[in-house]
């Protein structure tokens, strides 16, 4: 690939049922740039997680994708109340959600550990009362 | 088996189908949505008694070859116009869970 290729997306974080555009349309750039099933299923996951995350917690956010040689980087930012405690936040089963999420199916506090369990490299930068900013890496 | 062989089993039916000649190589059963995304492998179909919009997208990134609506439960005509558009199979069942998911492995 001579130059990588980027895309943004703004996540709303008003609209709960329409999260998850950004992801799919990842998903369709993906596939058209001729990706292999496993590999746009693992990006499409993690970002998608991420995105959840983003409304829940953060009222949206943005969303960027650089496809480079042997690498797909995914950078989600966030203005939301952070993560004070990072290594708690990681566990699976550990959520904040609201009960309203719950009954959708989500706040299982699986988000962050699929978005690692689907990356080759994730790191989480955040500070609370300012914003979390997630990069995630996926090789292939 | 495809995806169209499964919703013509007694005790299955069709709410969706734009992509019938998917193959179904497993099964998952779940309503936690990131359950579903951190351990359904792709191709699986995944039933389910979540009915909202988000399961769509669920479906669709974790690359499922259908979801089965277990226990007779509906689906809201948005949302089965959002898996048509999203080529996302949506099988509706009267059966519980463990009964479709034996019901699909007896039919193999």
């Amino acid at each position: 690939m001579a130059e990588a290729l980027t895309f943004h997306y703004d996540v709303d974080g008003e609209n709960f049922t329409s999260a998850g555009q950004a992801s799919v349309q990842v998903k369709k750039n993906l596939r058209q740039l001729g990706f292999d099933p496993e590999t746009i299923r693992r990006v499409s996951i993690a970002m998608y997680e991420g995105e959840i995350n983003m409304v829940i917690h953060a009222g949206g956010g943005t969303a960027d994708v650089t496809v480079d040689d042997g690498c797909i980087e995914i950078i989600l930012t966030d203005t939301g109340p952070g993560i004070a405690n990072i290594e708690q936040a990681m566990q699976e089963g550990f959520s904040t959600a609201p009960d309203n999420i719950r009954t959708l199916g989500f706040g299982a506090g699986m988000g962050l550990p699929n978005m690692k369990r689907y990356t080759d490299y994730m790191h989480i930068d955040s500070v609370v009362g300012e914003g979390t900013t997630i990069t995630m890496k996926v090789n292939y | 088996m495809k995806v169209s062989e499964l919703a013509s089993i007694e005790g299955f039916g069709t709410i969706a189908l734009p992509d019938g000649e998917r193959e179904i190589s497993g099964v998952y059963i779940g309503d936690l949505l990131s359950w579903v995304m951190g351990r359904a492998k792709a191709d699986d179909a995944w039933i389910t008694i979540m009915s909202n919009i988000n399961i769509v997208a669920v479906a669709s990134l974790a690359d499922v070859a259908c979801i089965i609506l277990a226990e007779g439960v509906q689906l809201d005509a948005a949302v089965t116009e959002t898996a048509r558009s999203k080529g996302v199979n949506i099988l509706s069942c009267s059966m519980p869970a463990y009964e479709a998911a034996k019901t699909f492995f007896e039919k193999l």
